[in-house]
């Protein structure tokens, strides 16, 4: 178990540099911390689902990522924090390259996705969809039926047997601990549920196409307490089973269910960490400031 | 502990309520123009059914015994003041003292044996006014209403019945008469018509081969024969048809009844040509509503008579309905794949907003010039075209090159198109963007987000395009009577001969309808109520397929609701 040089702890956890590639370093880097390397973050990080490295964005002439760089590990939380407006939203939906569909962004840098990247002119960027899903700030279930909004992703991807997608639906909504709540009424319209509900719904949306990340663009900043600890205990769930990338502005969130955290901050990453270590014993002045709630 | 003053300074008392007569009036101001416009559109409803509607009520019929000897027998339908200039000082003063004089409108019926349906009288030359039971109304095919007593009721030279016995006799007469006009009717568009039609077919077939001799083929002397084999077939089944109808002809006017008008002339009428006779005076209010029941329903469905002054007024709403549809189905797709393409998949720019602008201003070009346009574009180039092309057997008559129901609904569809794109943008606007979002974070192409979420979700706009078309093209009159609306057309254009939807068609229309009748007629007086009539149809008819659209977009509204929570 080697530990790195201080200088290439620096780059690797404050952004503003390209990612060194760890696997072709070939020696196990792992996450520091001040007491040295926890082997359990170091296998984590050795096998990343998705690298984030030198990540740039504009809208327009306006710069809103300046070279951001983690990685994402596999079924594990990843945590977004920062203040309004840092860019985690914006970054998030870089991942999914949600952010295509607005005029005028421009990308730099780039994001691997099983060691492939996401920005390549070749792939299918639906394919990409269907493997990366997302669920929003606000709860967006289509008008439809609560069944037709669920086996919505199956069917486009192909899945028409009455009896396959009723068990999609079945077990995406079991996932989402919604089942038992809407079995007596899955045809009826998916707006006459709760906030929460809908909230859960979109989730169910989403792993009815069985994605392999799931993004969480503040799920529940639009729910109160008890829906929150819902979604909460779900996101602990499935996580044994996705990838989760979650934006919060909500500290206590972060710290309750993440496992990495990264503190954004005016476009540019300032800190990546085991969710741990960054609230307790953060490295830079301003992630310590903010976890502690003196600013944002 | 007292509560600390946020705001510390001089006390501002709070104030009396003020008047603000401004905002008041401008209150009353907008509910008094819109009570104004609720009671225009009520006063026009009310006018429309109350002049209309009228029409089909049987009232009593008089008998007036005038002071010259001579008796009139009629409907009263007018009484007025006569407002002439007094031509002395005595007759100043008798107005003065008695009132102006006043004179009474009657409908006096007997086209044929007067030559005017109405008369007007001055009360004062009136010595009598009784309204005895004997008097009788007669509805028949030819010459409009007769009023009168019924004398007798002969056949072949011989008297049936006098008096009661002949009243009761032609009662009797007119379920039979009218079940054999329905055979001759049936004879006529039946079997006769396919004749007739079959015969036509042969005469193209034969002009095709002819046409492709002429050009160079082989002589087709064996289809030559089979054609006119055929037709002499056809001749002669024609001939019996005609024996046969002539026969049913003799037999609906065996009988014939007299009648005495009511200065004393007498009237022969075929009991044939009887379809409703009445004693007006001797019928209950439950007689009433029947007899009007009756006459609303022929109103409404059967053909017109007399140059569309009596009749009905079926063929008119059938041509309106069906040139309305069809326009529908032209104009919705064609306006929501523009909409769909300037707001979903054009670049937002300049050129957009220009389009938009020439859209919004297509809206505003007067009809008729888009008559005058589908009379040039669509008749003349593209059914002329049609015809070289398709139909040249049939020159030098056209078939598409003439005015018709297709091009008389595309010209529409061009005039409501703006309306469809307008309304259909505006419900693709209203469709949030993290609906479709949502979508395509789930792996869907645009075109599925497009057609799976947005336009369910649009629905509604595009059905109150739907609406707003339907309403314009429903009242549009100016450019289809230069497309193809006639005032009588000889078939509608759906039947039972191949391919059923006969698109080259002319068909009639209501609104030509009411102006035909309302100002093209020789006999303005009768035809006034058809007028009001019909135009309370025309509006029944186009409230009634807007009820229908905003019913189905209601029912989208509940089913696509994209406000969440």
């Amino acid at each position: 178990m080697t530990t790195p040089r201080p200088g290439e702890r620096e780059r690797l956890f404050q952004g503003g540099g390209r990612m060194p590639d760890l696997h072709a370093s070939g020696s196990g880097v792992g996450l520091p911390t001040r007491h040295g390397v926890d082997p359990a973050i170091d296998s984590d990080i050795a096998n990343p689902l998705l690298r984030v490295e030198a990540l740039e964005l504009w809208y327009g002439s306006n710069q809103a990522l300046h070279g951001i760089s983690f990685l994402i590990p596999e079924k594990k939380i990843t945590a977004l924090i920062g203040p309004s407006g840092c860019g985690k939203s914006t970054l998030l939906r870089c991942i999914n390259r949600l952010n295509d569909l607005v005029d005028g962004v421009r990308i730099g840098g780039d994001i691997l996705f099983e060691g492939r990247s996401i920005y390549d002119a070749e792939l299918d960027v639906n394919q990409l969809r269907r493997r990366i899903g997302m669920v929003f700030q606000k709860s967006n279930p289509f008008p439809k039926s609560i069944y037709e909004n669920v086996a919505y992703g199956p069917r486009l991807h192909g899945t028409t047997q009455k009896a396959r997608l009723d068990e999609l639906v079945e077990s995406s909504l079991r996932g989402a601990a919604l089942w038992e709540e809407v079995k007596d009424r899955l045809h009826d319209s998916a707006l006459g549920l709760s906030g929460g509900q809908q909230q859960r719904l979109c989730i169910a949306r989403a792993i009815a196409i069985e994605p392999e990340v799931i993004l969480f663009d503040e799920p529940c900043s639009a729910l109160d307490p008890v829906a929150t600890a819902k979604i909460e205990d779900l996101m602990y769930d499935l996580k044994s089973r996705f990838t989760i990338v979650i934006v919060t502005h909500n500290m206590q969130q972060a710290a309750r269910v993440s496992d990495y955290t990264a503190f954004l901050y005016l476009g540019r990453l300032v800190e990546y960490g085991p969710t741990t270590r960054i609230f307790t014993k953060p490295e830079k002045r301003e992630t310590e400031d903010y976890v502690m709630g003196r600013f944002g | 502990m007292p509560r600390s003053e946020p705001n510390p300074g001089p006390a501002r008392p709070l104030g009396r309520r003020r008047p603000d007569p401004l905002g008041t009036s401008l209150t009353w101001l907008s509910g008094a123009s819109l009570a104004l416009s609720l009671l225009l559109i009520v006063g026009l409803l009310v006018l429309l059914a109350a002049q209309g509607l009228g029409f089909f009520w049987q009232g009593p019929v008089h008998q007036l015994q005038l002071a010259d000897g001579t008796r009139v027998i009629g409907e009263i339908t007018a009484t007025e003041t006569v407002r002439a200039p007094a031509n002395s000082e005595a007759e100043a003063r008798r107005i003065e003292e008695e009132g102006a004089p006043t004179r009474t409108q009657l409908k006096i019926g007997n086209r044929d044996l007067y030559g005017l349906d109405f008369r007007w009288i001055d009360d004062s030359d009136i010595v009598d006014s009784t309204t005895p039971a004997d008097l009788v109304m007669i509805e028949r095919l030819e010459w409009g209403a007769f009023f009168g007593r019924l004398r007798e009721l002969r056949a072949d030279g011989r008297v049936l019945a006098t008096g009661e016995d002949a009243w009761r006799e032609v009662l009797r007469l007119l379920p039979e008469k009218a079940k054999l006009r329905r055979q001759v009717r049936d004879l006529e568009k039946g079997e006769i018509g396919d004749i007739n039609h079959e015969l036509e077919e042969l005469r193209l077939a034969e002009a095709r081969i002819q046409r492709a001799e002429a050009q160079g083929a082989p002589p087709d002397d064996a289809a030559r024969a089979r054609i006119a084999a055929r037709r002499l077939q056809l001749e002669s089944r024609s001939e019996a048809l005609a024996v046969e109808r002539a026969r049913l002809q003799t037999l609906l006017d065996r009988e014939r009844a007299v009648f005495v008008a009511g200065d004393g002339r007498s009237k022969e009428i075929g009991a044939g040509q009887i379809l409703r006779a009445l004693r007006p005076n001797a019928m209950t209010t439950l007689d009433r509503l029947g007899v009007y029941a009756g006459r609303v329903a022929e109103f409404l469905f059967d053909d017109p008579r007399e140059s569309n002054t009596e009749g009905g007024i079926f063929p008119a709403i059938f041509g309106t309905v069906l040139m309305v549809f069809l326009m529908t189905f032209v104009v919705t797709p064609l306006g929501v794949l523009a909409a769909l393409y300037l707001r979903e998949y054009a670049v937002q720019g300049t050129t957009v907003r220009l389009v938009r602008i020439a859209v919004n201003n297509l809206a505003g070009v007067p009809s008729i010039v888009f008559g005058m346009f589908g009379l040039s574009f669509f008749v003349y180039l593209v059914g002329g075209s049609i015809d070289r092309l398709f139909y040249p057997e049939m020159a030098p008559t056209p078939k598409f090159g003439t005015g018709g129901i297709l091009w008389a609904a595309l010209t529409l569809a061009l005039l409501t198109v703006p309306v469809v794109i307008v309304a259909t943008e505006e419900g693709l606007a209203a469709v949030p963007r993290i609906m479709r979002e949502g979508s395509m974070a789930l792996g869907a192409t645009k075109l599925e987000t497009t057609l799976r979420v947005v336009v369910p979700a649009a629905a509604p706009g595009i059905l109150t395009g739907m609406i707003l078309a339907i309403a314009r093209a429903a009242g549009e009159v100016a450019p289809l009577m230069i497309v193809g609306m006639v005032k009588l057309a000889p078939s509608l254009p759906l039947d039972h001969h191949f391919p059923h939807l006969h698109l080259d068609r002319k068909f009639m229309h209501l609104g030509f309808h009411i102006y035909d009748v309302g100002f093209q007629s020789p006999n303005v007086e009768a035809t006034r109520p058809l007028v009001f009539a019909t135009a309370f149809f025309l509006v029944l008819i186009v409230t009634a397929m807007n009820l229908l659209a905003i019913s189905i977009r209601n029912h989208l509204r509940r089913k696509y609701a994209t406000s969440a929570v």
